[in-house]
C-alpha cells in the first residue's frame, strides 16, 4: 500500500492538472497556482531537513576531526551567524517589526558585503573556464571541430566593431558576406534550427516522462518499496 | 478469478481500437469547438473549455497515443530497436573505473526543485546508477542544493542499494544538502570534486550558468564525465567540457534505457513516433507555403492555414 497510494494520487493529481489546464472555469483553473502554492509551504518544511542535515555532516566531521574539518567550521560558523541574525533580526534598526533585508542591518550587511561579492567571484571564475573550454573545444583536430571552429570565429569577430571594420571594404552585391551579416545568419538560421530540433525533443521527453510517471510506468522516484 | 499476468496484459488490437476511439472522439470534440456550447474563448468565459488551446488538446492526444500505443506493444512482447546512446553506454564503464581506482563516484542532480521534470528524471537515473554502484561497492557522493531533493535521493538511492542486495553499504550522510544559492553550491561542489578528486561526475538535471564551473573543474581533475540537460545554452558548455553529454530528450529516455524494462522502452520508441510525426508536420508545411507563396492557389493555401493553426 505505501506504493500504491502514492501511484494513486500521482495518477489524480496529474490528470486533475492536464484537464485544468483546458478548462477556463473553477476550480480547474486554479488548480495549478494552489499546488504551487502547497509546494512552496512543503519546500520551507523541508528545508528543517537540509539544514539538519548540513548541521549533523559538518559537527560530525568537527568532532571526528575528519579530514579539511576546518572548511565545516567555516561553514557552520556561517550557516549559523546568518540564521540567528536573520531570524532574530539581530541589528535590524527597525527591532523585530522591521523588514529584514532593512538599510543598515546587519543581515543587509551580511547579504551586501558578504553574500554578493562571494556570488560574483564564482560568476566571475566563469570567464577562465569559458576561455579554456573554448581552447579544447576549437582545437580543429576533425571536420566538426572544424566547422565550430570557423562559426565561432565568425560570430566573435561578427560581433565585435573589429568584424565590421575588416569586412566594411566589400562591395555592396557582396554584403552578405561581411561578417556582423554572416553572424546575424548563423545565429538566425543553422542556430534556431539547431536549438527548435532540440527543443522539439525536449517537449516529446517531457510528455512521455510525464506519461510514464502519472500511468505509474516510472517508479524509481517513489523510493521505498514495499 | 485471477488473472495470469499474460491475460492482463491488454491485446495490442483492442488498444488500437480504443486509440481509434479516441482520436474519433477528439475529432467530434474539436469539430464542436465551432459552437458556443461547451468552447469559449478566453475572454467571453462562456463555456469550460479554452478553445485557445485546442491545438495544445490535438497534438497531446496524438503523441499520447503515440506513446501509449507503443507501450502495449512493448508490453505484448513485440521486439524494439532502440538506438544505442553512448553517453549511457558508458555509465557502467565510469563506474567500474572509478572502483578500480578506490575513488567516488560525483552525482549532481541539478539545481532545480522536485516541482521540475528534469530533476524527477535526474531522480530515476541516479536510482539505476546506485544500483550499479552498489553491486561494485563504489562509494557514491551527492550534494544537493534542495532539501525535497535531498530527500527523494536517500529514499531513491537507499531502495537501490536493498534491490543490490547492499544495504549495509548505504551511507545517508552521502546524500547531503549544501546550500539554496546557486554559486554557494557550486563553490562547495568545486570543493569536493577537488578535494575528493572522484573518477567519475554526473551532471544531469536543470544546470544555469554554474554548468561549466562544474565541469571544466571535473575536467582538470581527470574524471569521466558525463552530462545531462534539457536546459539548451547549457549544452554547449557540457559538450566542450564533458566526456558525453545526454542532450535534451536523451536526459529524459535515460532512465527508460537503463531500465532495459519493456513498457519503458515501448515509451521511448513513442517518443520517436512523436519526432516522426514532427517531421511529417514539418516537411508538409514547409512544402504547402512554398507552394502556396509559387502557386496562389487557395486550397493549397486553406490546407497550409490548418497546419499552421496546429503549431500556432
Amino acid at each position: 500500500m505505501r506504493r500504491k497510494i502514492p501511484l494513486i494520487i500521482t495518477f489524480i493529481i496529474g490528470v486533475v492538472l492536464v484537464t485544468g489546464y483546458f478548462v477556463t472555469r473553477g476550480p480547474f483553473n486554479t488548480l495549478y497556482e494552489s499546488f504551487s502554492d502547497y509546494f512552496a509551504i512543503i519546500t520551507v518544511f523541508a528545508f528543517i531537513l537540509g539544514g539538519g542535515s548540513l548541521l549533523k555532516i559538518h559537527l560530525k566531521r568537527v568532532s571526528n576531526r575528519s579530514t579539511d574539518w576546518p572548511y565545516s567550521v567555516v561553514t557552520l560558523a556561517g550557516f549559523l551567524v546568518t540564521l540567528v541574525i536573520g531570524l532574530f533580526k539581530v541589528g535590524n534598526p527597525d527591532g523585530m517589526g522591521g523588514e529584514i533585508l532593512a538599510a543598515g542591518s546587519w543581515l543587509r550587511f551580511l547579504f551586501d558585503g558578504v553574500y554578493n561579492p562571494l556570488s560574483a567571484t564564482m560568476f566571475s571564475l566563469l570567464a577562465f573556464f569559458v576561455a579554456s573550454a573554448s581552447y579544447r573545444a576549437f582545437r580543429a583536430r576533425t571536420k566538426e571541430a572544424t566547422i565550430l571552429l570557423s562559426a565561432a570565429m565568425v560570430i566573435l569577430l561578427g560581433r565585435t566593431p573589429v568584424g565590421a571594420w575588416l569586412t566594411a571594404w566589400m562591395p555592396e552585391i557582396l554584403g552578405f558576406l561581411e561578417l556582423p551579416n554572416l553572424a546575424n545568419w548563423i545565429m538566425a538560421w543553422p542556430n534556431t534550427a539547431g536549438q527548435r530540433a532540440i527543443m522539439i525533443g525536449i517537449a516529446l521527453g517531457v510528455i512521455a516522462t510525464s506519461l510514464r510517471i502519472i500511468l505509474g510506468i516510472e517508479r524509481n522516484y517513489l523510493g521505498r518499496r514495499e | 478469478m485471477r488473472l495470469s499476468p499474460s491475460r492482463r496484459k491488454p491485446h495490442p488490437d483492442s488498444f488500437a481500437i480504443a486509440l481509434l476511439r479516441a482520436v474519433l472522439a477528439c475529432t467530434v470534440f474539436v469539430a464542436m469547438a465551432q459552437t458556443d456550447l461547451l468552447f469559449a474563448q478566453t475572454d467571453t468565459e462562456s463555456g469550460w473549455f479554452n478553445a485557445d488551446r485546442t491545438q495544445a488538446l490535438v497534438l497531446g492526444i496524438v503523441l499520447t497515443g503515440a506513446i501509449l500505443l507503443y507501450v502495449v506493444l512493448a508490453a505484448s512482447g513485440r521486439p524494439l530497436f532502440i538506438r544505442k546512446i553512448a553517453g549511457l553506454e558508458t555509465v557502467e564503464e565510469a563506474v567500474g573505473r572509478a572502483t578500480e581506482m578506490g575513488k567516488p563516484i560525483l552525482y549532481v542532480p541539478g539545481l532545480n526543485d522536485m516541482d521540475e521534470v528534469q530533476t524527477i528524471a535526474s531522480m530515476n537515473l541516479l536510482g539505476h546508477l546506485a544500483t550499479i554502484i552498489a553491486g561494485y561497492d563504489s562509494r557514491l557522493h551527492v550534494p544537493v542544493r534542495k532539501s525535497l531533493v535531498m530527500s527523494v535521493a536517500r529514499e531513491t538511492v537507499q531502495q537501490s542499494y536493498l534491490s543490490a542486495g547492499r544495504p549495509d553499504a548505504y551511507q545517508e550522510d552521502d546524500i547531503h544538502y549544501v546550500s539554496d544559492a546557486q554559486f554557494a553550491y557550486a563553490a562547495a561542489v568545486d570543493g569536493i570534486i577537488v578535494r575528493e578528486r572522484p573518477a567519475a561526475c554526473f551532471y544531469l538535471g536543470g544546470f544555469y550558468a554554474e554548468s561549466l564551473i562544474l565541469a571544466e573543474t571535473g575536467n582538470s581533475i581527470g574524471a569521466i564525465q558525463i552530462a545531462g540537460t534539457a536546459r539548451p545554452p547549457q549544452l554547449p558548455f557540457f559538450v566542450a567540457a564533458c566526456d558525453y553529454t545526454l542532450i535534451g530528450e536523451e536526459l529524459f529516455a535515460a532512465s527508460a534505457y537503463l531500465s532495459k524494462e519493456p513498457r519503458m522502452l515501448g515509451s521511448l520508441k513513442g517518443q520517436d513516433a512523436g519526432k516522426g510525426i514532427a517531421i511529417v508536420f514539418i516537411l508538409a508545411g514547409s512544402a504547402l507555403a512554398t507552394l502556396e507563396s509559387v502557386t496562389g492557389n487557395e486550397t493549397v493555401r486553406e490546407v497550409s492555414q490548418i497546419v499552421l493553426w496546429l503549431f500556432r
